[in-house]
């Protein structure tokens, strides 16, 4: 069953929505069993884990630790939360066959806090799997456009 | 006595004025006592492997370039041109053999010297001739163990003397395989909303360990359930220099010859090799010490070793009171399998990156003081005591107590205060 752009779209936007409200774990479950996300170093965006340090390398397990972690009041970086919001724009489906669809998008993410703003900008990249005519994450790859984590200092965020 | 540090044994009291955060006249101070002076790291020598290789760096405020000669002799060059200024280079890295500054177009070898300049024959023949118009090398370049620094200052003590007692430490760090230690590359670039001395005191606080990183202690917990009855406990030092030194024992994998309960059988298999040869080369004590020990080191000024559940090697900067910019080094033993350095940058990203569990919370704690100092000016103390009062009674500091923290205020404050104390000598 192919999905329509609107559908792919309207995902993408319930992605973000889910982020921006802080509904971390009903974020998390949006990937599937082996599910993946990662942030690969700036410079170097089609490094290899084993040979380079990544920002994020989780795994299904490590992205569900990462959102119950900031859903913690000891996650103190992001407690009380930021205010967050994503805009996504420029989405292109590069592929469609059987039930994978490779679709890629460019998002800009604001963080507010302590009267202070953070931009992250950059692009994402999803593989993304027809599971009982539902759309889950099977991985999701940020590469940011920025020439280093300054001012931002930190990303404490689901990007 | 100084303005800024304030120690009273028997009272058991060491106090540093929060202006030492916050005052433009101080960071300016520092840029020529101690950014100027002291042995700063620039990087090490594994960054630029092969001839002709070359880094960019920020350093001591300073834009240089970190160089392997055509000749493989590793330089630090100003990057700026000697005729009219300009950055010479202005990609972050690469390999050439030469430099060309765009502008007026004038050339340089990788070594430096000016090889090239279009409308020669409105120079001198002999414009050249005392080489002060090729790239200017720093004062000062030397290494310990692949770690290289600069000293801008000609007259330093040599690295070796300045490093003194820090060496012992970082050679349980550069002894971790007999092939040497290498930095990965993509080092980790980014910043912190505090003042550049908050990240040193940070890097070897133990005190600061469970309350702040809590959430990754609970992961941790949840993927060994052993890891509880290792409590982080050792001792901290004062090494000299303004260096000093937590070693302290591990709750959690070191990829180095330490296993942990979250890892598999067969990477049990590959630790059990790698103590093994540490063994054979330096005895159970100093292997058991090597593999099991954590150690955070901090070389005055601004160099931490993290050699914890991986290791990093981090310098800071200020660019204002209030702003430092940080650089992450990941190190690790040349010649490790590529599965055991997956599982040390695994760990490594899990605590240490910006994108971790728990150094994102030490960011925070660090700009949570800052606004601190900025904005409860009414209270005007720091208070470093922890552990002061087992010294007096001749007992050995914990690693949780601030010892570490004092060392480097010390030297700091030795520094500062130099001429505040020539004046009162005079006085006298
Ligand atoms: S400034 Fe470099 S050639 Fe003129
Ligand atoms: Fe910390």
């Amino acid at each position: 069953m192919t999905k329509t752009r609107a559908e792919i779209e309207a995902f993408l936007y319930h992605e973000n929505e889910l982020l921006d409200e802080w509904k971390l774990e009903e974020w998390a479950a949006l990937f599937t069993d082996t599910g993946s996300y990662l942030i690969p170093p700036l410079k170097n965006p089609t490094a290899n884990p084993a040979t380079s340090l990544f920002y994020v390398h989780d795994d299904r397990k490590r992205l569900e630790d990462r959102a119950k972690r900031l859903l913690k009041k000891e996650a103190h970086v992001e407690y009380p939360h930021s205010k967050t919001l994503r805009n996504i724009s420029n989405v292109r489906i590069k592929s469609q066959e059987d039930n994978k669809i490779v679709v890629r998008c460019n998002f800009t993410t604001y963080r507010t806090k302590r009267d202070v703003i953070d931009t992250f900008i950059g692009v994402q990249d999803y593989h993304l799997i027809v599971e009982n005519d539902a759309l889950k994450i099977q991985e999701k790859k940020v590469t940011l456009q920025l020439d280093s984590l300054r001012p931002h200092g930190k990303i404490s965020l689901i990007l | 006595m100084s303005k800024y540090v304030i120690e009273n044994q028997e009272k058991c009291e060491f106090l540093v004025h929060r202006s030492a955060f916050t005052s433009q006249e101080i960071l300016e101070k520092e840029r020529e006592e101690i950014f100027s002076k002291c042995w700063l790291f620039i990087g090490h020598e594994t960054e630029i492997p092969k001839k002709g290789d070359f880094k960019r760096k920020k350093v001591g405020g300073r834009n240089l370039l970190f160089t392997r000669g055509s000749d493989d002799v590793i330089r630090v060059l100003y990057n700026s041109c000697p005729h009219r200024g300009a950055l010479v280079c202005r990609e972050d890295e690469g390999n050439t053999r030469v430099f060309r500054c765009f502008y007026h177009a004038w050339s340089f070898k990788n070594d430096g010297e000016l090889v090239g300049m279009p409308g020669k024959d409105g120079f001198a023949d002999d414009f050249n001739c005392d080489g002060a118009k090729n790239m200017k090398q720093v004062e000062r370049l030397e290494s310990y163990r692949g770690l290289m620094f600069v000293n801008f200052d000609e007259n330093a003590v040599s690295l070796e003397e300045y490093l003194g007692n820090a060496k012992e430490y970082i050679d349980l760090v550069a002894d971790q395989s007999e092939l040497g230690m290498e930095a990965l590359n993509d080092p980790q670039e980014y910043s912190v909303r505090a003042n550049w001395k908050l990240i040193g005191e940070n890097s070897v606080d133990l005190y600061h360990g469970m309350p702040t990183h809590k959430t990754y202690f609970d992961i941790k917990m949840e993927q060994d359930a052993n890891a509880k009855n290792v409590k982080l406990e050792g001792i901290g030092k004062d090494l000299g220099n303004g260096h000093a030194v937590m070693e302290y024992t591990s709750p959690w994998g070191r990829p180095v010859a330490r296993w942990t309960p979250a890892w598999d059988e067969e990477d049990k298999k590959e630790i059990d090799e790698i103590k093994q040869k540490l063994v054979e080369r330096f005895g159970e004590e100093r292997a058991d010490r090597i593999a099991n020990y954590n150690r955070n080191i901090l070389i005055f000024p601004n160099l931490v070793i993290n050699d914890i559940m991986a290791i990093t090697l981090r310098t800071y900067y200020p660019v204002e009171p209030g702003y430092m910019e940080v650089t992450g080094y990941s190190l690790a033993p040349v010649g490790e399998s590529e599965k055991s350095r997956l599982m040390r940058n695994e760990n490594f990203l899990e605590f240490l990156g910006p994108g971790g569990f728990a150094s994102p919370d030490d960011n925070e704690a660090l700009e949570l003081c800052q606004e601190g100092y900025l904005n409860n000016t009414g209270v005007e103390w720091n208070d470093i005591s922890k552990g002061m009062n087992r010294m007096n009674n001749g007992e050995q500091p914990h690693a949780t107590d601030e010892e570490q923290m004092r060392s480097f205020w010390r030297q700091w404050n030795k520094i500062i205060s130099k001429d505040v104390k020539e004046k009162e000598e005079a006085l006298v």
